[in-house]
């Protein structure tokens, strides 16, 4: 099984984080382990492991999607002007949402393969026009978001299984069925491990990125309509910091940035672990404002952590590479 | 009338000004197997590239079957009927085993999905026949060894069930049995019809395996042939081909006593670098030959300190020289100093001016206080345009505007201004005009006559016989051959850099590389 092992070591020691993170998260939590502490934990963290799902499929292809914030804010706020009203309305609205978050991924998918943008540059330019978009729709927090709807998407099953977990895992392993299962997810490896080999085997890549890039913004449209169940509203600014921790998640969960390969427990195990770190942070007298701080701290050591191989290359020119 | 199974007119390819392919017409046969010669450079690759498809000819056009291809990628010969073994190899390392045998079109199941059953009891069968038999499907690819990566890269070829299979150099990497192996399929498959392109430089291979032959040089094609009809070295004289037209500067014999500059012993590094011994004196042009790819660059970049040294030992005027970079390299007291391979994407700031590119080493030693000494940068590199004949309009235009020959010679001025000890130059005539290359062949032995010692790569055999004092044949990395004096000739050369066994010589130690 050495094979197991050393392919799926990054991930594994993602699992890792997250476990011993959890259980200092329980251990210094105030009011101990309790089905509602269980509840509110995962329904913290499920709009961040949606948007590091989100992040996964384009840091396959070899990009970035700096456009996560973005669709997140307009999603959210589509979805506090649409999901509400009679059941066909919420589920005219619920779908609108969704096919909002796609159109935007096709946008970045297109701009980077037919446009040949840097998908650093394309993405963080769209990220500006969707949060742009998001104020124009919802200039101050407000709106609503059907209270039926989201109570059963936040509550907790059997005092044991929050939905929002059960959520996450179904979503996760269908995406992950589907892009293992087609030909198109195939590619999304393949473009993020050796497009020229992919090319030269006649594997059309540019379908994959752009497909990778359709499915982050389902998955982020999925966070946004989350974080709308949760507050009930929506506020234009609320997907901000979710570009850059959806980046720092699945790196603290083992996904390498440079592509090629992966598995979307590295997403949840990393959002997760993230958001314990900041309840830990905060229950032990951190102060809320200095959050960003911590988080970027995160992110550098995991991404320092995760580059030490290079340091080990014989070849010094590719030390910068 | 039979129907060739490929079919050229007139095929032609430009790069700019350099011709890489002109006019060929070639038919082949269905159910032969036809090899492709040529040295490097002769254009072999951009046949290729042209018959797998990646490639649109200027001229000319490819049948194959009868069809005529068009080039709008590997798709297009794939869908013909042919397929390719690439020599760089096509897999995707983060793959498994089987998604990479199947990656452009695997089989599937009614809603389009992949069957993995299927690909996994028909990777099993593909595998199998390879030689491949005890590797999981599941595996990834980046875990195989190279020898292995060859093999499966046959497999991906043979598991589209092409009526036309080009091996393109795929026995670079294979030990003898599975060479063997590799030819007993092919016979199989020829004899139900298959066509077989075979691209190698191991003449023994296609004596064995070829049923015609063809020689391309300078992209043109030389001749076909029935496959034992000429002799090893009538072959070696199409593929080399010339007379020594270029006029190259006189030699002094290297005195016995002239000083020993750099000493390498026992040096390794990478995989590329396999225990490489030699001594460099003063005044000498130490010519590193052999095919591409088989370490030169490595073993260069090594002793320029931009590739960390694994084993062995340097030494530089008999103290031991282990430089931490390249910068290291070029500050000590008797700097070495080396001329990149690609000048436009290894050596030159393309968008930086003349002046800047020549000074770009010597900063350091024009400035006062930490601020660039304008006087004296303006002064230095006016001497060294003049020197060198550099033609520019004005220092400070960028190097990019310059041609070819020119802004090779400003990479050489950075060289000549730091005076090295050790001249290290790739390939310091690629792509560049007769007339600038009889300059440079006059400067380098200018050089060396004043006290420099030179090590000098070139894939052009001509330079190895017209410019160099010694010659060290590289193979697999490891020195195949020295020659010296009259032994420094086209068919030596050629023999060592496609290390042809001779009955009396052992086999390579690359040849033989043990499998996991």
């Amino acid at each position: 099984m050495k094979i197991l092992t050393s392919r799926h070591m990054p991930v594994l020691l993602g699992a890792a984080v997250f476990i011993i993170v959890l259980a200092a998260y329980l251990a210094v939590h105030p009011r101990g382990i309790s089905s509602f502490v269980i509840q509110s934990y995962a329904n913290s963290a499920a709009p961040l492991a949606l948007a590091a799902l989100a992040q996964t499929f384009p840091v396959l292809t070899g990009g970035l999607d700096l456009s996560v914030g973005g669709m997140v804010a307009l999603t959210n706020a589509l979805a506090s002007e649409l999901v509400q009203g009679s059941p066909v309305e919420i589920a005219f609205g619920v779908l609108t949402v969704l096919a909002a978050g796609a159109l935007c991924g096709a946008l970045n998918g297109a701009l980077i393969v037919y446009g040949r943008l840097q998908p650093i540059i394309g993405t963080l330019a769209t990220g500006a026009v969707f949060s742009g978009l998001a104020l124009f729709i919802r200039p101050f927090p407000g709106g609503d978001v059907d209270t039926g709807l989201a109570y059963a998407m936040t509550a907790i099953l059997f005092g044991v299984l929050p939905v929002s977990t059960l959520l996450i895992a179904i979503i996760a392993s269908c995406t992950w069925a589907a892009i293992s299962r087609a030909s198109l997810g195939r590619g999304i490896f393949a473009a993020g491990s050796a497009p020229q080999a992919a090319r030269l085997s006649g594997l059309r890549i540019e379908r994959s990125i752009i497909a990778a890039y359709v499915l982050s913004g389902l998955l982020s449209a999925l966070a946004g309509l989350y974080l709308g169940f949760q507050t009930l509203s929506g506020d234009a600014t609320i997907g901000v910091p979710y570009t850059i921790n959806s980046i720092a998640a699945i790196v603290i969960g083992g996904l390498s940035l440079r592509g090629g390969a992966g598995s979307p427990l590295s997403a949840i195990f990393g959002a997760h672990a993230l958001r314990a770190i900041s309840a830990v942070l905060l229950f032990t007298g951190a102060p809320p404002l200095a959050q960003p701080l911590f988080e970027g701290m995160v992110l550098i050591t995991a991404v320092a952590a995760a580059s030490l191989t290079l340091v080990r290359d014989p070849n010094r020119l590719k030390a910068f590479q | 009338m039979t129907v060739n199974a490929i079919r050229l007119r007139g095929v032609g390819k430009s790069y700019g000004p350099t011709r890489a392919l002109a006019d060929v017409s070639l038919d082949i046969e269905a159910g032969t197997v036809h090899a492709v010669l040529g040295e490097n450079g002769a254009g072999k690759s951009t046949l290729i590239k042209i018959l797998t498809g990646v490639l649109a000819p200027d001229t000319g056009t490819v049948d194959l079957f009868g069809e005529r291809l068009d080039h709008d990628g590997p798709q297009s010969a794939e869908t013909l009927g042919l397929a390719t073994v690439f020599q760089e190899l096509s897999l995707v390392p983060h793959l498994s085993v089987e998604d990479n045998l199947f990656l452009s079109n695997p089989p599937r199941s009614k809603f389009g999905w992949i069957d993995l059953r299927r690909q996994r009891a028909e990777s099993r069968h593909w595998l199998d026949l390879v030689g491949l038999g005890d590797i999981h499907p599941g595996t990834h690819v980046g875990q195989l060894s190279l020898t292995q990566k060859q093999l499966l890269e046959i497999a991906k070829g043979l598991a589209k069930k092409p009526r036309i299979l080009l091996l393109d150099e795929a026995t670079a990497s294979l030990p003898g049995n599975d060479v063997d192996r590799l030819f007993n399929i092919i016979a199989d498959a020829r004899r139900e019809g298959l066509t077989v392109i075979y691209i190698s430089h191991r003449m023994t291979e296609i004596e064995r395996i070829a049923d015609r032959c063809s020689v391309l040089r300078n992209g043109q094609l030389i001749e076909t042939f029935d496959a034992h009809a000429r002799s090893h070295d009538e072959i070696c004289r199409m593929l080399a081909g010339r007379e020594i037209s270029q006029v190259f500067p006189p030699r002094r014999p290297v005195p016995a006593d002239a000083p020993i500059v750099l000493d390498v012993s026992g040096l390794s590094a990478v995989d590329k670098v396999r225990n490489i011994s030699f001594a460099l004196r003063q005044g000498e042009v130490l010519g590193i030959g052999g095919l591409e790819g088989q370490g030169q660059k490595e073993l260069l970049q090594t002793l320029y300190g931009a590739i960390r040294t694994a084993a062995g030992s340097v030494t530089l005027d008999g103290k031991p020289f282990k430089p931490a970079g390249p910068a290291a390299a070029i500050a000590g007291q008797r700097p070495v100093m080396l001329l990149p391979e690609d000048r436009k994407t290894d050596g030159l700031l393309l968008a930086e001016s003349i002046r800047d590119n020549m000074l770009l080493s010597v900063t350091g030693k024009l400035s006062r206080y930490g601020l660039r000494d304008q006087v004296a940068e303006t002064a230095c590199s006016r001497a060294i345009t003049r020197k060198l004949a550099i033609k520019i309009s004005s220092p400070d235009a960028p190097v990019s505007s310059l041609s070819g020959g020119n802004q090779q010679k400003v990479l050489l001025a950075r060289l000549l201004l730091n005076e090295p000890a050790v001249y290290i130059l790739m390939d310091p005539t690629r792509g560049i005009d007769v007339g600038t290359k009889q300059e440079i062949y006059a400067l380098i032995r200018e050089l060396a006559d004043r006290g420099a010692a030179v090590l000098f790569l070139t894939t052009d055999f001509e330079e190895l016989i017209g410019m160099c004092d010694r010659v060290l044949v590289l193979y697999g990395g490891a020195i195949r051959r020295e020659l010296e004096g009259d032994a420094i000739n086209e068919v030596n050369i050629m023999e060592a850099s496609l290390n042809m066994t001779r009955p009396e010589t052992a086999r390579n130690p690359a040849d033989t590389e043990i499998r996991p």
